[in-house]
């Protein structure tokens, strides 16, 4: 099936699937468990004292972007949405004060679709009439409302098997101590049926995850009840909360992060010296997103089609299977080689990742690069001691600015990596970027092109800057800086179109929706008249002052054709040239010319 | 291809202090041939060798002169041929001398061409220039070389220039005055030259294929609507496929001599309902994936309203370089240089790249290679500074992720993990020490395995494996090139300090995680399988070597070495059945001993076999066949005169693996310490 029928998201170099391509067998069932007390709809109020918001927009805001990222990366994912403190039930077990929110064509538990998106998307608007709030504990009731919603979900989760699919309830409140307002033999029994009913869904192999928010003059004490019910060992609550924040951006950040789950790519194992080897888990943290798969349909029912590729030799017109053999013409003779001999071939060494020897940063070069890096992070789950000697390296490889070089025996694709260590950096929304090290694939001497040899200025020494053009050319760089730039803070404009345009075919819209390229430079900033002045001056420094007349001038006169054009109809002449007379020689050496 | 068509002279010093190389050179220069035979049938090559005693060249037959230099195969197309002459270059017998050479290529370029074909030249040289060349026969060494260069200009010939010497080989005068002579031709004419100091560098530093790159984009590189530069831009990096093989159909009859062999492959859609019935090309639609639900959109429909950016490269603006973390670039790498010849370009580039290295600031930009493109790519543009003369200033450029391709996935903060985890003040010294001195760029050496002249070990043996399939049809896929081991394994010769590679780990302890059911193909200590050096001490000959293939298999245990053939065994991993074997085949082999001799010296050998065997069985996680073996021997013991055995075993401390050791064990601690007095006992 063609994954990128219009070729865009492709470029000069086709790609591994392997490496480019999740296994779909890490496939994940999550349920949203969001608290609607009362309490999350206190409004919250920003540092400025402007907009307020509330811990519930907050949390409905963050799932949606999940779901939204979700629909693009992991379509095969399938979520529920579940509030609980409700006034209205919707759910198989009549529980009260449980709602699980969904729309038409859709199981609780299923994957989103464009219509959950765009319901979910405004389900604030009607929250209250529709489903309404209401507290933790009503006086007088013996209902446990998270007791319900716990059971709602675990029951949600009910398909699958937990050993090929993970299984997860993300727990969204503002509430710390859910049984505060009552006492004595009702709260210790309220309590203890929760903590088993959260234990009996982990003993199930769902995983319950705690997203807390907390109010800027509180903390949020996961001690008084949290800690059991998720299995938090003692000395782990000072780690759990990442330095919460009171900015409200940063709370959706930080829940965005945290929603998504870590998947490792494999485990490896380390050479590191003398027969001494260590595990490390890869993680892909960065991976072009392509648009989703294609498929061809019969126009007429829209039905998907069978797509059947057929062998067929071409000698007898005789169907294949799968021929066992590949050939390479070679010397005017065939040379056949088994698939297993291919793969002899490629398997140099066992899987390992092999520790080389380290250099200094600086020999790892901007041109050393082919694909995206892959994460590494150690582990001590079958080799105990793994942490250490890769925590010890990685602080000696900061210190030291050196990368390793390692060499990493993938049966397909044994390459020479360079490790570079990453120390952890973190900002008021938490970890930005986690410690470990980045395998970075390095080039071999048949991947590097001489680019700048082939274009040798022969004749001359080529121009150099002189350094009053390159002080010019610093005030350019100070003058148009951008200051806070992060790597990923733009969207791909082709990529929201084309999911924006299937959402709103999917919902069957007519208006085409408008979406913004983030990418285009900012006109209006450029125009500035400092920026313009700078600009100028450096243009008038490189260029000369007439350098505007000069350009008019060669374009009115253009009698003669630009190098570049000149040189490019040279070239094809030459090739038309040299092809037929190329082709006249093969046939000869084939013999077929009599 | 066709227009790519180039003719390559082979200049090679094969005088005697080269033969150590010799056939690194017959290697990198067969695989020129080799990828020529595929990828540019056309081409022709030539094979000149200097240092020779003999003297075979058409100059010298016409002026005399030119003594020691042997045209080996005339410019020709490439064949078979070329590559058997490559694999055997004679061994030469006295000290080439380079310049000679060159002037008999050209020559021979000259006479072959004429006028014609520029650009399409090359010789390339590979020596070690070491030795005097002969002063000429009326003006300097240097007036020489520009009289060459003159030629080579007039006639279009590229020069690749090869230097080989031994790390840590004494600098002479003469290297010096050869290597400014060398250097003088990338000054005058186009030329590259490159020293190496490794047999593995010497395999990369060859370009073995001709690639004639192409440009992505020609066109402006905006800075704003009034600032322009003009650039090309190319790929820097590019990966270099394994050859796409294609299908071979054997339904032809062995007498058809016309067979292509080939297969055709056919694609058909058909619909669901109906398997039978093929749905033809016009009545199907596409349908793009949205969650689970499938839209289906006609081309023109998409057309319309798809993502349509203009042609452009647009500056967004400057930002400090560690904005930009190494681990961001996402693809192969561009260059942009500017326009060739175009001075402007030239200089504004310059401008910019050196004031970014000054104030290490990178920039970004907005590209849309082609018109028609569906999106867009933002990168980082990083200087290239140059260091040569006559090669303008450049930026490299890689492409940046967009929001959507970044997983932020956390982990735990290395200050968080218990401390356990950390390592103590010693063993971060002893980090410290492994780190700085496993060094792969040591001062006075060139930096060992750098990308630029490191092949693809893949590729190289492919290469192999083909020409010698061409040959014997019957051939095994060959080990990997020895000096291609450099980048799989930790080179002994790159580290004179060995001490360093048996120290570091000794400082830190690793055990298998008792929790955690042990997974059989994992193999964490490696024991210590044969060694190359050891095989090769062994029994040097090749054919020895080649029963060695890369894996060091050893399939059962002799008599010369038991433990390490047990060992190696043991760390097999191909197939769980060489556990099984390595430990039935060790028992056999102790009991063995014990059988047929009742020497005390045999008694030591088992006791160490033993020892090896309890030490694999823990490791593997096979606790209950050692115990049974050694319960089974203490049974014998009755029959056969063992006792002294057993003292030694009781000195040795050899006793049932216990539970605590291996959790598969059926023995506790206390019954396994008492295990050779109950022995004892049992006896009494």
């Amino acid at each position: 099936m063609d994954l990128d029928p219009e070729g865009i998201f492709r470029d000069d170099s086709d790609s591994d699937d392997e490496f480019y391509q999740e296994k779909e067998a890490s496939k994940e069932l999550v349920v949203y468990l969001v608290d609607a007390s009362p309490k999350m709809f206190a409004p919250v109020p920003t540092d400025e004292g402007g907009t307020k918001e509330t811990h519930f927009h907050i949390a409905i805001n963050s799932i949606l972007q999940s779901l939204k990222a979700q629909i693009i990366g992991r379509s095969y994912d399938e979520v529920a949405i579940c509030f609980y403190n409700t006034k209205e039930k919707k759910n198989l077990q009549d529980l009260s004060g449980v709602y699980v929110f969904n729309v038409p064509e859709r199981e609780w538990l299923d994957r989103p679709t464009a219509r959950l998106i765009k319901e979910f998307s405004s389900i604030e608007e009607s929250f209250m009439s529709n489903i309404g709030s209401r507290y933790w504990i009503v006086s007088g009731s013996r209902d446990n409302s998270l007791y319900n919603a716990l059971w709602v979900a675990q029951a949600l989760l009910r398909k699958g098997s937990a050993k090929t699919v993970s299984k997860r309830i993300l727990l969204f409140t503002n509430e710390d101590d859910p049984f505060g307002s009552i006492s004595g033999a009702i709260k210790s029994d309220m309590v203890r049926t929760t903590l088993q009913r959260a234990k009996d869904a982990q003993d199930l192999g769902i995983s319950i995850e705690l997203l807390p928010f907390r109010r800027p003059d509180e903390e949020f004490d996961v001690s008084i009840f949290y800690a059991e019910l998720i299995g938090l060992e003692t000395d782990e609550i000072p780690n759990f909360l990442p330095s919460a924040s009171d900015k409200l951006e940063d709370m959706t950040d930080q829940l965005r992060k945290r929603i998504f789950k870590k998947r490792k790519v494999k485990t490896l194992t380390f050479s590191i010296a003398n027969g001494i080897s260590i595990e490390v888990n890869t993680y892909a943290l960065i991976r072009p997103t392509l648009p989703g798969a294609i498929m061809w349909l019969d126009s007429v029912t829209n039905l998907p089609l069978k797509n059947e590729r057929s062998i067929i030799c071409a000698d007898t017109g005789a169907l294949y299977q799968a021929p066992p053999k590949r050939f390479q013409p070679y010397k005017n003779e065939i040379i056949k080689f088994s698939v297993n001999e291919l793969s002899e071939i490629k398997k140099l060494s066992n899987n390992h990742l092999r520790l080389l020897g380290f250099k200094p940063l600086d020999c790892l070069k901007d041109y050393h690069n082919l694909r995206p890096s892959t994460f590494i992070f150690p582990t001590d789950e079958e080799i105990v001691g793994s942490t250490r000697i890769f925590i010890a390296l990685h602080k000696s490889m900061l210190r030291l600015r050196r990368f390793a070089l390692a060499f990493h025996g993938s049966s397909t694709h044994p390459q020479l990596v360079a490790l570079v260590a990453q120390d952890e950096i973190t900002s008021a929304n938490g970890q930005v970027e986690p410690p470990g090290m980045h395998m970075i694939y390095l080039p071999y001497s048949d991947d590097i092109r001489h680019i700048e040899e082939d274009h040798m200025a022969a004749d001359d020494n080529a121009s150099r800057a002189t350094d009053e053009q390159i002080k010019k050319a610093s005030a350019l760089l100070r003058r148009i800086d951008l200051k806070n730039f992060s790597v990923c803070q733009f969207t791909n404009p082709a990529l929201q179109r084309h999911y924006g345009i299937l959402q709103a075919l999917a919902l069957g819209e007519d208006e085409m929706p408008d979406i913004k390229d983030e990418t285009v430079p900012d006109e209006e900033g450029m125009a500035r008249p400092g920026i313009v002045n700078v600009i100028q001056e450096f243009k008038n420094a490189v260029y000369g002052e007439n350098h505007d007349q000069e350009e008019d001038e060669s374009a009115a006169g253009r009698g003669h054709a630009s190098g570049a054009s000149k040189k490019r109809k040279e070239m094809t002449e030459a090739a038309a040239k040299e092809s037929s007379s190329r082709d006249w020689e093969e046939l000869a050496e084939n013999g077929k010319v009599s | 291809m066709a227009r790519n068509r180039e003719a390559v002279v082979l200049l090679l010093d094969v005088g005697p202090s080269m033969h150590g190389v010799l056939q690194e050179v017959e290697k990198v220069c067969s695989m020129l041939v080799q990828k020529k035979l595929i990828y540019g049938k056309s081409d022709e090559v030539a094979v000149v060798v200097f240092g020779t005693g003999e003297t075979n060249n058409e100059l010298q037959k016409e002026v005399g002169g030119y003594e020691h230099v042997v045209v080996l195969r005339n410019i020709k197309v490439v064949d078979g041929e070329a590559t058997d002459t490559l694999q055997n270059l004679p061994r030469g017998t006295v000290p080439g001398d380079f310049m000679d050479a060159i002037v008999v290529g050209i020559d021979m370029l000259i006479k072959k061409f004429g006028p014609t074909n520029k650009g399409k030249q090359r010789l390339c040289l590979i020596t070690d220039a070491k030795y005097p060349i002969k002063d000429p026969y009326e003006g300097t060494k240097k007036d020489q070389v520009d009289a060459i260069c003159q030629q080579m200009k007039a006639h279009g010939v590229k020069f690749d220039c090869i230097v080989y010497r031994e790390p840590g080989a004494m600098r002479t005068s003469v290297m010096d005055e050869n290597d400014h002579l060398l250097d003088l031709f990338s000054k005058r004419i186009v030329a590259r030259t490159v020293h190496v100091d490794s047999p593995l560098s010497l395999l990369g530093a060859l370009r073995t294929r001709n690639i004639m790159p192409v440009t992505v984009f020609r066109g402006d590189m905006e800075i704003s609507s009034n600032m322009k530069i003009k650039v090309w831009v190319y790929k820097k990096t590019s990966e270099e496929r394994f050859p796409t093989l294609k299908m071979y159909s054997d339904k032809a009859p062995a007498s058809d001599k016309f067979a292509t062999h080939e297969v055709k492959v056919d694609f058909e859609y058909k619909s669901i309902e109906d398997p039978n019935k093929v749905i033809p090309p016009e009545q199907r639609i596409k349908g793009y994936r949205y969650g689970p639900q499938v839209v289906p959109i006609s081309p023109a429909e998409w057309e319309a309203v798809k993502f349509k950016p203009e042609k452009s490269v647009k500056l967004l603006g400057f930002t400090d370089a560690s904005n930009i973390l190494r681990h961001y670039y996402m693809k192969d790498v561009y260059i942009f240089i500017p326009e060739p010849g175009n001075r402007k370009a030239i200089v504004a580039v310059s401008a910019i790249a050196r004031a970014m290295k000054e104030m290490n600031k990178c920039a970004i930009l907005r590209c849309v290679w082609r018109q028609g493109q569906g999106n867009v790519v933002i990168g980082v543009l990083t200087p290239n500074i140059s260091s040569v003369d006559n090669i303008p200033d450049s930026f490299y450029f890689n492409v940046l992720p967009f929001a959507e391709d970044v997983r932020e996935f956390q982990f735990p903060s290395f200050d968080n993990l218990p401390s356990s985890y950390h390592p103590s003040e010693e063993q971060q010294e002893a980090a410290d020490n492994f780190v700085r001195m496993l060094d792969l760029a040591p001062s006075g050496r060139q930096e060992i395995l750098q990308p630029d002249f490191t092949p693809n070990p893949v590729l190289e043996r492919f290469y192999r494996f083909l020409e010698l399939r061409s040959k014997q049809p019957d051939a095994d896929v060959p080990p990997l090139d020895t000096s291609l081991k450099m980048m799989t394994e930790q080179s002994p010769d790159v580290f004179s300090d060995q001490k360093l590679l048996i120290e570091f780990p000794k400082h830190f302890e690793l055990k298998e995680n008792p929790k955690k059911k042990k997974s059989s193909r994992r193999a964490w200590r490696e024991k210590p399988s044969l060694s190359n050096e050891e095989v090769s001490a062994k029994d040097p000959t090749a054919s020895n070597l080649l029963e060695y293939s890369s894996d060091k298999k050893v399939e059962k245990i002799g008599n010369q070495n038991p433990i390490q053939d047990f060992e190696a065994m043991m760390a097999r991993r191909d197939s769980s059945k060489w556990v099984r074997k390595a430990i039935e085949e060790m028992q056999n082999y102790i009991a063995n001993m014990l059988e047929n001799s009742h020497e005390q010296d045999a008694f030591q050998k088992a006791v160490e076999c033993l020892k090896a065997l309890r030490k694999g069985c823990i490791i593997e996680q096979e606790p209950r066949e050692f115990n049974r073996f050694l319960i089974e021997l203490k049974d014998k013991r009755k029959i056969t005169n063992l006792a002294n055995f057993f003292d030694l075993l009781l000195s040795n401390k050899i006793t049932l693996i216990s539970k605590e050791e291996a959790a598969d064990s059926d023995v506790a601690e206390e019954e396994a310490k008492n295990f050779p007095v109950k022995a004892e006992s049992a006896s009494q």
